[in-house]
């Protein structure tokens, strides 16, 4: 994991754990504000505001840290959102998952670039994201279901993500650093 | 940790997304043939869950509360004329109401009527907004020994909420009236002509097949009908409202938007169940209780 030559300190128990929660932060935050975010908060469009959540979650540490969202813990972010709601089981679970594949193949390109090109790119990814969880939802319901929320969706997503960013940013380069442990 | 060599591990590791799409196919699949199991595990996820919702609800609830309170303070003055107003209006009601239900009594007792048996009910918090982008319910805290069950009837302070589709061992969820997959038979108050309330995922739910030439009229209340026997008469829904000419919906009476506490009524109507009632543990005695109830069919909600 640890490639990067030089003398460091010796990993004790308390280093090998302070160094784990680092790694296992990013999944974990998200969960825990999956949780916060289903719970009655009384935000306007709290139902579409929280698949686009994860969605950004994932794709920001898929895009810029990797290790700590591997692909079994957007499996289970995605389980953890179609068992919240009320969704067929496994709509979130392969958008999530197709977004991560997406985002991994892409990486070494999309890092390097701006924040407003990573920003657009997302946008892109929240669109296809709404409309996919839109037509799996109403193939596995067998009836056609209203469009509007699609495009909240999308739009929350959108907006969303800066302020996100902004955010997890800080936790990237602090918290959830394992070599900082 | 298991030693595996280099070349291994790496195939192993650009193998799980792959597996793991494929398990996301299949969990599509697994949740379409098998609802019952579905819905278990996500009974049992809220379950787990609204204990701790329940535990952080009062913090919440004060958040909640300051915000609110943040956000009044600029209509503080205009409340207040609104309400005095509004009071002097009510005090002249209540004092019509009363007379009304002396007069009622009092001929009820002339008639020898027979009331209807006062319903059983708990009080319980809702704890969570459980219904995703595509679906309006809410997930309810309920006690270990609770009684409550599947059909119950969900009202809040002003009217109906929904009724209950899911019952686990801590929590329960409630498809509320509003959600695409609820429908309710009404009755509109003046015409006492009935009709079929039909929930769209917006906060405003559609009124379909009233009779012909009794069109609902425009703030007329609507109250639910005891037709197929899945709700009791008379409970408050809602006012009726045109959005767009010849297109009625429900302005419901119930604060959906804003569900703290519902009270979970149980008027004991076998009407229509939501599906899989019968194949719970708690009602279904043995399997072939299971064949024949099932065999009966009346499942009316689609999930």
């Amino acid at each position: 994991m640890d490639r990067r030559p030089g003398i460091r300190p010796r990993p004790s128990l308390k280093r090998r754990l302070d160094a784990a929660a680092r790694f296992a932060l990013p999944a974990g935050l998200t969960a825990l504000a999956m949780l916060a975010l289903a719970a009655p908060l009384g935000l306007p469009a709290q139902a579409e505001l929280q698949p686009q959540f994860v969605l950004a979650s994932v794709f920001f540490w898929t895009l810029y840290r990797p290790a700590s969202m591997p692909p079994v813990a957007v499996f289970l972010l995605g389980l953890l959102a179609d068992l919240l709601g009320e969704a067929p089981l496994g709509v979130a679970v392969l958008s999530l998952l197709i977004a991560h594949a997406l985002v991994l193949r892409w990486r070494r390109g999309l890092a390097r670039q701006s924040f407003l090109l990573v920003w657009i790119a997302f946008a892109a990814f929240a669109i296809a994201a709404a409309l996919l969880g839109w037509a799996a939802t109403s193939l596995l319901r067998v009836r056609l279901l209203p469009f509007a929320p699609v495009v909240v969706e999308a739009m929350l997503g959108i907006g969303l993500y800066p302020v996100l960013a902004l955010l997890l940013i800080r936790v990237h380069r602090g918290a959830a650093a394992p070599e900082l442990a | 940790m298991i030693r595996l060599s280099i070349p291994l591990r790496q195939a192993l590791s650009r193998l799980t997304l792959p597996v793991l799409i494929v398990a996301a196919f299949a969990l599509m699949l697994l949740g379409k043939a098998d609802a019952v199991l579905a819905e278990r595990v996500r009974t049992g996820l809220g379950d787990v869950l609204a204990p701790l919702y329940a535990a952080i609800a009062a913090p919440l609830g004060a958040v909640r509360g300051a915000i609110a309170d943040g956000a009044h303070i600029f209509s503080l003055a205009r409340d207040n004329d609104r309400l005095r107003e509004e009071n002097a209006r009510l005090r002249q009601w209540q004092s019509v109401a009363l007379a009304l239900e002396a007069e009622n009594a009092a001929l009820k007792a002339n008639l020898r009527w027979l009331p209807d048996p006062a319903p059983s009910y708990v009080t319980a918090r809702v704890v969570a907004d459980a219904g995703g982008v595509y679906a309006r319910s809410v997930l309810i805290s309920i006690g270990p020994h609770h009684g409550v069950s599947k059909g119950q009837i969900a009202l809040d302070e002003r009217g109906l909420v929904g009724r209950v589709t899911e019952v686990g061992e801590r929590s329960a969820r409630v498809l509320l009236i509003t959600d695409m997959n609820s429908r309710v038979p009404v009755t509109l108050q003046e015409s006492r002509a009935r009709a079929i309330m039909a929930g769209t995922n917006t906060p405003l739910p559609r009124l379909m097949f009233w009779p012909e030439g009794t069109p609902p009229a425009e703030g007329e209340k609507v109250v639910s009908s005891a037709e197929a026997n899945a709700y009791p008469a008379n409970l408050p829904v809602g006012t009726v409202h045109y959005l767009t000419p010849g297109q009625p919906v429900v302005v419901p009476a119930a604060r959906l938007d804003r569900l703290e506490i519902v009270r979970l009524f149980d008027y004991d109507l076998g009407g229509i169940l939501p599906p899989e009632a019968s194949t719970r543990p708690q009602h279904a005695p043995g399997p072939r209780a299971r064949r024949t109830a099932e065999a009966a069919g009346g499942t009316v909600d689609e999930h």
